[in-house]
């Protein structure tokens, strides 16, 4: 394939789509993938996809939608994005079904929909609970559609090293790791999108899956993409606690009438109901994990003193819920050994999503020329608090939109970037396996990743507080020192994984200094960042985007104001209907 | 005496390197899974005899039994390692990768041919456009349960694992694939296609290859009728033989 094809590096939702929406325009692409792009993260989504199609006759519309999105996240979210997405809901949902994704069906053969978080309205489409896993499948096969008439090029276990930049600053290409042979090598593009998901492992145990490295983001940043409210991490309340990864149970548990409950005074307290009248159990998930958190840590309220609180089906009819539930319950079951049917699960809150990312413009472009980013790894859309439901969505309308202006990007004619670039930038990254390899230190990159992981999953989720965070960020510094002298069990040449760890592992300590500082910079509490300090949100100083750069090994952060020209701000409600 | 699981790992650093055996024993504790008996090692590899070596490598995303990554054969059954529980298992816990795809190294191997041959049974739909179409066919309950059973298939290739038929030197694309093929001839637009599939899957490698051995079922994590699905292909193949014949002349 020549060199104009366009490189989309990532094949969850996000980068299945772009690549749909570019062959659909005629043009080649590369995409680039971690893993065989059928096993993505993007598949773990279990709920399901938000658009106000309106058929339970509640009165819905994408204008409601759009409203609930922008309050979910605090206003923090540009709103004319945020408008686009919610207004495309129905045409993706429709375009999903012609696909042939079984979502579930109304009695009359209509497209089911279920609640969901921050909303009273029915406005969720659903795939049983795997839904993520169906969308991933449907936008995998029209790929391949496009890979069997020779437009689409895969590249399986390639990881993305650093971006190839010409001498005017602009994207022209990526420099990419085959994994397997552990061979380094460039590949000029026109135009490059990034969907490479979110950085979850900075965090250890989470929601996320093993390929959530946050490294390519990170990669970009480092060659001079700005980064946007990466400060906004998602806790989700309900997962369950594992020794590998903490798993999700999908908040569609509780559109579908699951009720969160403890004891208190010896009695059941279902405390979302109580506290939150109106949305009850269905209040967003920042606010969920903060009242969990609150019962569990500062109460004392977890049953029998456990580190948990119940989230009960059992009185659900069995059929419906193995055919709307069934995949969730699935995964509670095999894991924790319990049925989850006729017993309450035992449900803590985990980190499931980053709300920040790469900044881009209104076209997914980067403010580095040519370097696109849709998905979790771009910062637009969900403000300081995503709503459950809108992540897919977010991810394939990204996908969706970046296409044509992609397209018109690879179109205009650049001078021809030199080989030398190409030559010099695939020795940078070579030199840094070379030292990597060469390293003879006393450390355990693993070690450091479990250290890194627990400090910022305990001391930077749902509370934080600034004296904390300053203990962070020196001891971020001081794994960082610690990370420079590993000692690799394993020289071979052939997908050596510990090698691509030890670099990686560098990759998030520095993310984690970027979450640290501007978590430290932020002194308000909005959506997901909670400062008990500062409980409240503080629109007059801090209704503004945070923006970070790096240059020349320090972190800048700068502010620009949110586009709020659509909805007026409002106080964030949840104990009465707005 | 703290308890402690013992796991015995079939370890090989490429596709023409020799193979061999290694032995871990690492520190029990409840509802420990094969993946993260893998993570630990990977931790501190150390043998059970005190040798330091290299981490065994293997594939992984999910650990939630949905991306299908992590499939190998534990204790001589095909299965994936996140759902594998110490607890139901025998020790030593036996480790070797899947025996039908090219190595890469020691757990992990390429399954690059099942998505080949994916493409090969033109299993999506034809989409006319992305663009704003409207709502898709109309669906009962009842053919979505069914179809949603089918679409739940993570090409993990535990049915080709276990199938007499399907080899690297062989063609017949397996069960996985057959059942694909099914399900987008059930799907009203997908349907439409459906003699394109049919015409494919009657080739050498398609539904006569398969041998009716019946393992596959057996072994699929998410319990998908294989075997129901290659007997109503097999009906749709007659149908189909039967409108070529007289279609054509």
């Amino acid at each position: 394939m020549s060199e104009r094809a366009i490189i989309v590096v990532g094949g969850g939702l996000g980068g299945l789509m772009a690549t749909i929406r570019i062959c659909e325009l005629g043009h080649p692409v590369k995409l680039f993938s971690y893993v065989p792009v059928k096993r993505s993260h993007s598949v773990t989504a279990q709920g399901g996809i938000n658009a106000s199609i309106n058929i339970k006759g509640e009165g819905d519309s994408p204008q409601i939608h759009f409203e609930e999105t922008v309050v979910g996240g605090d206003f923090l979210a540009n709103q004319p994005p945020a408008k686009g997405m919610c207004d495309d809901a129905p045409n993706i949902v429709y375009l999903l079904d012609r696909m042939g994704v079984p979502f579930n069906r109304t009695p009359e053969g209509n497209l089911d929909f279920r609640g969901f978080g921050g909303t009273l309205y029915h406005r969720t489409a659903f795939a049983g609970a795997t839904t993520g896993q169906q969308l991933v499948y449907a936008l995998d096969e029209q790929v391949r559609r496009y890979e069997a008439e020779g437009l689409v090029e895969k590249f399986e276990y390639w990881s993305m090293q650093n971006l190839l930049k010409d001498s005017e600053g602009r994207c022209r290409g990526i420099v990419a790791l085959n994994m397997p042979t552990m061979e380094v090598r460039a590949f000029r593009a026109p135009a490059v999108i990034m969907a490479v998901g979110g950085p979850g492992l900075i965090f250890g145990r989470t929601t996320n899956s093993m390929i959530n490295t946050g490294s390519a983001v990170v990669r970009a940043f480092k060659a001079g993409a700005r980064l946007g409210n990466p400060e906004f991490v998602q806790v989700h309340p309900t997962a369950i606690a594992g020794v590998d990864k903490r798993r999700l149970i999908s908040e569609s548990v509780r559109g579908e009438g699951g009720r969160v409950w403890t004891y208190k005074d010896g009695k059941k307290w279902y405390f979302f109901e109580e506290m939150y009248p109106a949305y009850g159990n269905l209040v967003p998930r920042d606010i969920a994990s903060k009242v969990i958190y609150d019962i569990v840590v500062n109460q004392g309220l977890g049953p029998n003193g456990g580190r948990y609180v119940f989230l009960d089906v059992s009185h659900i009819d069995d059929e419906v819920l193995r055919r709307k539930l069934g995949g969730v319950l699935e995964i509670y079951e095999k894991f924790m050994g319990e049925d989850p049917y006729h017993n309450p699960m035992k449900v803590y809150p985990a980190v499931h999503y980053s709300m920040g990312g790469l900044w881009v413009d209104y076209d997914q472009m980067t403010n580095v020329p040519g370097l696109f980013a849709v998905g979790e790894c771009d910062y637009q859309y969900h403000g300081a608090n995503r709503l459950g439901a809108n992540s897919l969505l977010s991810c394939i309308y990204a996908g969706r939109i970046v296409g044509p202006p992609a397209v018109e990007y690879a179109g205009q004619e650049l001078p021809d970037l030199p080989d030398s670039v190409l030559a010099e930038t695939v020795g940078i990254e070579e030199k840094a396996f070379e030292e990597v390899f060469a390293s003879d230190g006393d450390q355990n990159v693993y070690q450091i990743q479990d250290e890194m992981g627990e400090m910022m999953d305990s001391e930077v989720t749902i509370v934080r507080e600034n004296a904390v965070l300053d203990k962070v960020a020196a001891r971020l510094e001081e794994l960082d020192a610690r990370a420079a002298r590993v000692g690799l069990r394993d020289k071979g040449r052939r997908m050596n994984a510990e090698a691509i760890f030890a670099r990686e592992v560098r990759d998030r300590l520095l993310y984690s200094k970027v979450i640290v500082k501007t978590a430290r910079a932020r002194e308000e509490s909005r959506g997901a960042h909670y400062k008990p300090a500062l409980p409240k949100r503080n629109d007059d100083e801090w209704l503004k985007t945070t923006i970070v750069d790096y240059a020349d090994g320090e972190l800048n952060i700068s502010y620009e104001p949110v586009d709020i020209s659509l909805l007026p701000l409002r106080e964030r409600r949840y104990d009465v209907k707005h | 005496m703290p308890k402690t699981v013992v796991l015995k790992i079939k370890r090989q650093a490429g596709p023409d390197e020799r193979p061999y055996w290694e032995e871990f024993e690492i520190p029990y504790q409840e509802r420990l899974n094969v993946l993260f008996c893998l993570q630990t090692i990977q931790r501190n590899p150390v043998t059970r005899m005190g040798k330091a070596t290299s981490a065994p490598v293997w594939d992984q995303s999910c650990l939630e039994e949905v991306c299908g990554a992590c499939t190998m054969v534990i204790n001589g059954v095909v299965r994936q390692a996140c759902t594998a529980l110490v607890d139901d298992l025998e020790q030593p816990i036996v480790l070797e990768p899947l025996t039908k795809f090219p190595l890469i190294k020691d757990l992990m191997v390429d399954r690059k041919r099942f998505f080949d041959d994916l493409k090969k049974s033109k299993t999506w739909v034809a989409i006319d456009g992305t663009h704003a179409l409207g709502a898709g066919p109309g669906c009962s309950q009842e053919l979505q349960q069914i179809r949603y059973a089918l679409a739940r298939c993570m090409t993990c290739g535990c049915c080709l694992e276990v199938c007499p038929q399907y080899g690297p030197e062989r063609p017949f694309v397996g069960a996985a694939v057959l059942a694909q093929v099914r399900l987008f001839n059930l799907h009203p637009t997908g349907a439409m296609q459906a003699d394109e599939r049919l015409e494919e899957m009657s080739k050498p490698g398609g539904i006569t290859d398969c041998g009716n051995a019946q393992n596959c079922v057996r072994v699929c994590p998410k319990d998908i009728p294989l075997t129901e699905s290659i007997s109503a292909l097999g009906r749709q193949m007659v149908g189909y033989g039967m409108r070529k014949f007289f279609t054509k002349r």
